[in-house]
């Protein structure tokens, strides 16, 4: 039998999942299936992960993300194929709050590939995961989950709604062998954080913050912050009292 | 806009960074955005990267392998693509790069566009030597694809051409076998440049690797540490774990300066001789000496610091820019003598000619300003150029003698390429 992992990536063009992905073939051959609507780039990305891990199998489906049909056959012939060991969600948009404001369209847009999309996607494998009773979802949500504010709360309450699924899909395999994994990365310095960085934010560097997630996903810990520092920030900025919160300009 | 600094931290400007991370777009992304310049990872010390108040094109997300053949070792990738990650990933299948710079930290475009040399020079020549082909985009939006025997005179403009071609989308490049990440060492102390040159003369044909830390504050003859090394074969242990400090923060003024060279030059030839003779090591350490520190570069304060490496067909010149730097009191603890082989480098405006180079850091200080005019003179006299990587003070006409390639160079640049080096060498 092939001994080699699975490992299932939606949003493979990610910066941030493209990182895990080079971590996983630096420690061993893997089977990889790389979920992403743009051919052409998820193209270039298996053809690096090809020459830097001949041994590892490298798989490339397109699709739309939010075709429920569609996922839930990726989900099945990713499960018929055999046991799924990792399956990693991580695609997201960094929506401009302004905009979704005045314009109902990209509000719906950016609700749906943030939150909507990912959960379907989390959903449909968990149903194959729960088949073999082992394996690990792991969903990248945000600090920008944890409480709402005005700067973003499109963006942030998107990545809430998978706080709560991934922490109810936790109950639900709890005593099983399968894992759920909620990753809330902090500013990363990855082509969604371009806008931030051009304004001279500091970002944490995005193969720091694979390399915790590949860790997480490895120890099948439920939730955890990258860089961890942003756990304490968050656990402050959560706890802040209404009239001092609402009076913050963040 | 944000402040970019290249490795000689001579100056902090806000630039228009555009990160490039998509290789088939780059046409999209850079026509009609400059006049721009490209940036890889910063390594080189001065002016050339850089880019005051204008646009810079950065490729590090251009980090991309394409395909590597492992029958052949011939491997392309993107030109945001760090040495290092080449070296990790070949190494272990029995390649290696060739020809490495003293620090792995650098892109292939960057490697390309300086045409950079290496200690095995004498024998392997410049990184340009072993380019297959690579692909240019212009900031019309044209793609030139050329190398050695496509399209060559394109590839010799833009090998070593310092960005000023266009943007390096990718390239092919040649590998060579390796019988493995070790390497015998050898570290010789010696007195006196004549014993220099015996020593260089005699290692050439059967040591891969040569190079030489003098001490530049020695007064009457010269001292310095003569170090070679070639592929050790067969050698069957574990790789020491990666161990890497780090230079915290800035200190308000140079560690380097003239209370502190002599013991410091006099600390680590007593470091090295006592460590002579032969050793088996990782070639890391050898090859790349500081990568072990992070941002070392720091150490020079916040004023930032001069790098000067020339190059002189003859070698009384080297004995009278020592004279000079010795008497001035300045100098560097990291003073390296090289000679260089017969080759012929790829590309029209590549730095390596038969000869010594000979290359220092210098704290920047209104007394090193005064020597550098000295050691123009004598590099200009004896038929010498200075090293563009490293440069961020030459004059136009120094330049115009010393690179006779630069008319036949003009007529490949990008219209749309422009850097503070180009402005002060070339007028645009
Ligand atoms: C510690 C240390 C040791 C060194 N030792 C050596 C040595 O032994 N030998 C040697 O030769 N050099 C040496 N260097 C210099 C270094 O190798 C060169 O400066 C190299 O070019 C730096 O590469 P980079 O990726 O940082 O490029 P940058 O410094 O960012 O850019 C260098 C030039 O390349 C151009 N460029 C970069 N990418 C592209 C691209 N994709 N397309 C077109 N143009 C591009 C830039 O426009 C610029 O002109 C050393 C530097 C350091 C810091
Ligand atoms: N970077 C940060 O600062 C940061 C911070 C916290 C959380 N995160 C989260 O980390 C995850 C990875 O992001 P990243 O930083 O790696 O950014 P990234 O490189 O910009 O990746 C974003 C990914 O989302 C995909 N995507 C966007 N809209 C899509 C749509 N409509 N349909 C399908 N795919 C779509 C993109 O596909 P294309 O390549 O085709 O565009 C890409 O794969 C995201 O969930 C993000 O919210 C990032």
């Amino acid at each position: 039998m092939d001994s080699r992992n699975r490992i299932v990536v939606v949003g493979a063009t990610s910066a941030i999942a493209e990182h895990c992905c080079r971590l996983w073939l630096q420690g061993a051959a893997a089977q990889l299936t790389l979920v992403a609507r743009d051919a052409a780039k998820v193209e270039r990305i298996a053809a690096d992960l090809r020459v830097r891990s001949p041994a590892s199998t490298i798989d490339v489906v397109t699709m739309d993300f939010l075709d429920t049909a569609a996922i839930r056959q990726l989900a099945q012939s990713s499960g018929a194929a055999g046991p799924i060991d990792i399956v990693l969600i991580a695609h997201g948009v960094l929506s401009v709050q302004a905009t979704c404001e005045s314009d109902l369209a990209a509000c719906r847009e950016a609700l749906e590939v943030n939150a909507v999309s990912p959960a379907l996607f989390a959903e449909a494998f968990a149903g194959e995961l729960a088949k073999v009773g082992k394996g690990t979802i792991c969903i990248i949500g945000s600090v920008a989950g944890d409480r709402g504010r005005k700067a973003n709360y499109v963006y942030g309450s998107s990545k809430g709604l998978l706080s709560r699924y991934a922490e109810g899909m936790e109950h639900r395999f709890a005593g099983t062998g399968v894992r759920i994994v909620l990753a809330k990365p902090g500013p990363t310095d990855t082509p969604m954080a371009a806008a931030l960085k051009a304004q001279g934010r500091r970002l944490a560097s995005v193969e720091g913050v694979a390399r915790d997630i590949v860790r997480a996903i490895a120890k099948g810990k439920p939730v955890v912050y990258a860089p961890w520092q942003w756990q304490w920030i968050m656990m402050i900025v959560r706890h802040l009292p209404r009239f001092v919160f609402n009076r913050l300009n963040i | 806009m944000r402040p970019v600094s290249s490795w000689g931290r001579l100056s902090a400007a806000p630039h228009d960074v555009v990160e490039l991370t998509n290789r088939d777009s780059i046409a999209r992304d850079i026509v009609g955005r400059g006049p721009g310049i490209a940036h890889g990872m910063g390594r080189s010390y001065g002016d050339s990267c850089l880019n005051p108040d204008g646009v810079l094109w950065t490729t590090t997300g251009l980090d991309r392998f394409i395909g590597f053949d492992q029958q052949t070792g011939r491997l392309t990738c993107e030109s945001g693509v760090l040495l290092r990650d080449i070296q990790r990933l070949s190494i272990p299948r029995g390649w290696m790069l060739p020809v490495v710079p003293g620090t792995q930290l650098v892109t292939v475009g960057g490697a390309i566009a300086n045409d950079v040399h290496g200690k095995n020079h004498h024998q392997t020549g410049t990184f340009g030597d072993h380019v297959l082909g690579l692909r240019l985009v212009r900031t019309d939006g044209e793609i030139v694809d050329c190398g050695p025997d496509l399209r060559s005179d394109w590839f010799a403009a833009t090998v070593g051409g310092i960005g000023l071609t266009g943007l390096i989308a990718e390239a092919e490049l040649q590998l060579r076998r390796t019988v493995g990440p070790w390497l015998e060492a050898e570290t010789v102390a010696y007195s006196g440049l004549d014993e220099f040159f015996r020593l260089s003369d005699t290692s050439h044909p059967e040591w891969e690797h040569t190079v030489s830390w003098i001490d530049c504050t020695s007064t009457g003859e010269l001292r310095g540490l003569f170090m070679r090394a070639k592929p050790a074969a067969g050698i069957d242990r574990p790789l020491p774990a990666d161990r890497r400090i780090a230079m915290p923060l800035t200190p308000p003024f140079s560690l380097v300066n003239r209370l502190t060279l002599r013991p410091l030059n006099s600390f680590y030839y007593g470091l090295g001789k006592w460590r002579t003779g032969r050793q088996i090591v990782p070639y890391q350490p050898f090859l790349y000496p500081l990568d072990g520190i992070l941002d070392w570069n720091r150490m020079y304060g916040p004023l930032g610091f001069f790098q000067y490496q020339c190059v002189v067909p003859e070698r009384d010149a080297v004995r009278e820019m020592l004279d000079a730097i010795s008497r001035s009191g300045e100098g560097s603890v990291l003073a390296v003598l090289k000679t260089f082989g017969g080759q012929r480098p790829s590309g029209l405006l590549s730095f390596p000619m038969p000869g010594v180079t000979l290359a220092l850091d210098f704290r920047n200080h209104a007394r090193t300003a005064f020597l550098f005019e000295r050691l123009d003179a004598i590099v200009s006299a004896a038929g010498g150029r200075l090293y563009l990587a490293k440069d961020a003070r030459m004059k136009r006409p120094m330049f115009e003698a010393a690179y006779p390639r630069l008319a036949e160079f003009a007529a490949f640049r990008d219209p749309g390429m422009s850097s503070a080096m180009s402005r002060r060498l070339m007028g645009s």
